[in-house]
């Protein structure tokens, strides 16, 4: 056929025999992509008289959007809230290791430590969009240190703040610098946080509610100053009670504002909540849950004592305590087990269990434009849409499923053109 | 004029698929000689653009040399509408098979001078050679394209206002709304359709059976626009049993006769034997059932 480059001389790659995850379903259609930007392929047939250069086979399988976790604070041996010469890298590596989860956004997630730590590692990492080096940083999740005392949980309390002088100085002399931050979690019954609350939403900082002993109204009210997001929900709160819900309550609040959704995060990993409470949850708020893992430094690891920002942590089997006692200090849970668990145990459809990790952590954090979604890019000037692709399972049993090439190696090849989308079978099964 | 007749829409739009088919392959279209086709939308040919995709998945046909040329488009619809032909065809066609995009064309009801659109594209098809097989459905009103009624039998590509008829038919494609149904399209004319070498005219439905009467039981009239290929030396009209419910007895018997009847029922497998009390079939299903 003669040359279709007319708009762009880019390789166009068309994914047939598909089902793509849009518009809430799952449609039969083939997903055209060039530059890591999906197209119309009605606009290209008519206006560019463009065609496809190569044909992907999916062999029924889905593509879905990449997944984005919002709270994870390591892995693999490193720990973001390390304060190390090199946090960029230990970034990088994670970032690369995720995406074997299906994850091609993060957050990467600092607990509550002293004002050195942030200091030191808030300035080395910068938002940056992903590829197939890496999933892509979409900014810091704060978790602490303005948090409650009685619902700390795994973080060191000799590091817990309150809002003493008036909110926006004690960020800053706290973290340094806003700049690369995507979320913040504090307690909002603490003196002073409204301010902070609204000055951080202001900023385009998404405000979390979490560790924290508030009550309904207190939560409300935060609510209302800009606070859109709850940090693992059930976890590290009062519990829901019938004549005082508390931060639980906001699942089904009619105080929040109108056209604003609170989002909750769940780890869905059946450890960290019981399946019947991730139910309860989801049947009262299911266009708010978002899947995080909450992983921490010893995801990926064998079993063992590991550190976590300013303590030590064991792993036993599928659980991570805090070393010597019962206390969970996270999860060593990966984004695509807890989007199959999830499935599993709220008995929801495919497209609402891949949603819950894609389409509802982009909406949360206000980029639904750009990611999260596999709608058709514009026409220029915009950015990409992020994605990536794996081999599905049925593929995975050719090749050995352990194998570290199994991306690099990807028989088709997508690595050139920077971008994929996760691909998984009816059961989520992949890599 | 050869009237094709099969029992329902299924098999109809499969006979036509086939004959398109086999034009096509017989022609050997190449680099050098393109085989044009010119092609309808609507609920008619629907079933019969369904049957060339599973040929051409099948790998029976390929469309790398075929030049397509729509009859015809709304004005004013925004290209990407659901309900514009371009839609249509790109969904329930192009996106199917293997066209080349630069040779499928549609007339383009947003051109910034109509008139010119339609002289360019009966300039297109001028250069293309000419249609090989112009396939075409019939509206209620007897129309081919959107030739309505009181059009002139020798019209070429023009822009149209819809008649009222149309529009009520058409409605149910926006929401039976019929504020939202566009009332002006870029239509081939008739004259341009008798330009080619072969006509096919589907028609499928009772609702369509007085417009099949009207078109080849009548004299050549404008007001059934379709009746003009009466005076076209290859027209195949193919069409159910329920289309041709006004048309005469001895009409559909003249035309049914001349399609070979089946030869084949020995190729059948044999019919399945029920079970009744002398022959204990029923007895032996009896036995086999299970007990769960």
């Amino acid at each position: 056929m003669p040359s279709n480059k007319s708009v762009s001389d880019a390789p166009i790659t068309q994914f047939i025999n598909c089902r793509i995850l849009r518009d809430n379903e799952l449609q039969r259609e083939d997903l055209w992509v060039r530059e890591g930007r999906i197209l119309d392929p009605e606009k290209l047939f008519f206006d560019e008289q463009g065609y496809a250069d190569k044909r992907v086979d999916c062999e029924g399988s889905i593509i879905a959007p990449g997944f984005i976790d919002v709270q994870i604070n390591g892995g693999y041996g490193i720990d973001f809230s390390q304060a190390s010469e090199n946090v960029s890298d230990g970034v990088s590596f994670v970032a690369k290791k995720i995406l074997e989860h299906g994850v091609t956004s993060f957050c990467p997630t600092l607990v509550t430590s002293p004002p050195e730590v942030y200091h030191k590692v808030l300035p080395q990492v910068k938002v940056h969009d992903g590829g197939p080096h890496g999933a892509g940083v979409l900014g810091f999740h704060l978790e602490g240190p303005f948090i409650s005392a009685e619902k700390k949980g795994a973080h060191p309390e000799k590091y817990l703040r309150t809002f003493k002088s008036g909110g926006l100085e004690d960020l800053m002399e706290v973290y340094g610098s806003l700049d690369d931050v995507a979320i913040v979690t504090l307690a909002p019954e603490l003196p002073g946080s409204q301010s902070v609350v609204r000055e951080l939403s202001r900023r385009g900082i998404t405000v979390s509610l979490g560790h924290s002993a508030a009550d309904l109204s207190q939560a409300e009210e935060a609510v209302q100053h800009g606070a859109t997001f709850i940090t693992h929900l059930f976890n590290a709160m009062l519990p829901f009670h019938h004549r005082d819900p508390g931060i639980v309550g906001l699942l089904t609040s009619d105080r929040i504002p109108a056209g604003r959704t609170v989002y909750y995060g769940m780890i869905a990993d059946g450890i960290h909540t019981n399946p019947a409470a991730l139910r309860i949850a989801h049947r009262a708020h299911p266009s708010g849950l978002v899947l995080v893992t909450d992983a921490i430094t010893a995801m990926g690891l064998p079993p063992g004592r590991h550190t976590l920002g300013q303590q030590v942590i064991e792993i036993q089997g599928l659980h991570a305590y805090v070393a010597g006692t019962k206390t969970l200090s996270g999860s060593i849970a990966t984004m695509d087990m807890c989007v199959r668990h999830f499935k599993q145990a709220s008995g929801c459809s495919v497209q609402e269990a891949l949603e819950a990790a894609s389409l509802h952590p982009a909406q949360l954090l206000g980029i639904s434009h750009k990611k999260g979604k596999l709608d058709y890019g514009s026409d220029a000037g915009q950015s990409r849409l992020h994605l990536y692709f794996c081999i599905p399972a049925v593929r995975a049993a050719v090749v050995p499923p352990l194998c570290p090439q199994r991306f690099l190696g990807c028989k088709y090849g997508l690595f050139s053109w920077g971008g994929g989308c996760i691909t998984v079978d009816q059961s989520l099964q992949f890599l | 004029m050869r009237l094709v007749i099969l029992d329902d829409y299924d098999l109809a739009s499969e006979w036509a698929a086939k004959y398109i088919r086999n034009r096509i392959v017989q022609f050997k279209p190449s680099a050098d000689r393109f085989f044009t086709l010119g092609l309808p939308t609507g609920s008619t040919p629907y079933g019969c653009y369904q049957k060339l995709i599973e040929y051409y998945r099948h790998g029976d046909i390929s469309f790398k040399y075929v030049k397509t040329f729509n009859m015809d488009e709304y004005v004013g619809l925004p290209r990407a509408h659901p309900e514009s032909y371009h839609s249509y065809m790109w969904n329930n066609f192009f996106k199917h098979i293997d066209i080349d995009p630069a040779n499928a064309h549609i007339l383009d009801g947003n051109a910034q001078n109509l008139e010119e659109e339609c002289q360019a594209y009966e300039q297109k098809i001028a250069e293309a050679g000419g249609i090989e097989l112009f396939v075409g459905g019939i509206g209620p009103d007897g129309h081919i394209a959107f030739n309505e009624p009181g059009s002139s039998l020798v019209s070429r590509t023009r822009v149209k206002t819809l008649a009222k008829d149309t529009i009520v038919a058409n409605a149910r494609f926006f929401g039976n709304d019929l504020s939202k149904v566009p009332t002006m399209a870029l239509t081939v004319g008739v004259g341009t359709v008798m330009d080619a070498k072969e006509v096919m005219i589907l028609i499928t439905g009772a609702h369509k059976a007085f417009a099949l009467y009207k078109a080849i039981e009548e004299g050549v009239n404008h007001m059934w626009t379709v009746s003009a290929f009466q005076q076209h030396p290859r027209t195949i009209f193919v069409c159910d049993e329920d289309a041709t419910l006004e048309l005469r007895v001895k009409t559909v018997k003249y035309f049914k006769g001349q399609q070979p009847t089946r030869k084949w029922r020995h190729l059948d497998k044999p019919p399945l034997r029920e079970g009744n009390w002398t022959n204990g079939i029923g007895r032996q299903n009896l036995k086999e059932q299970t007990h769960d």
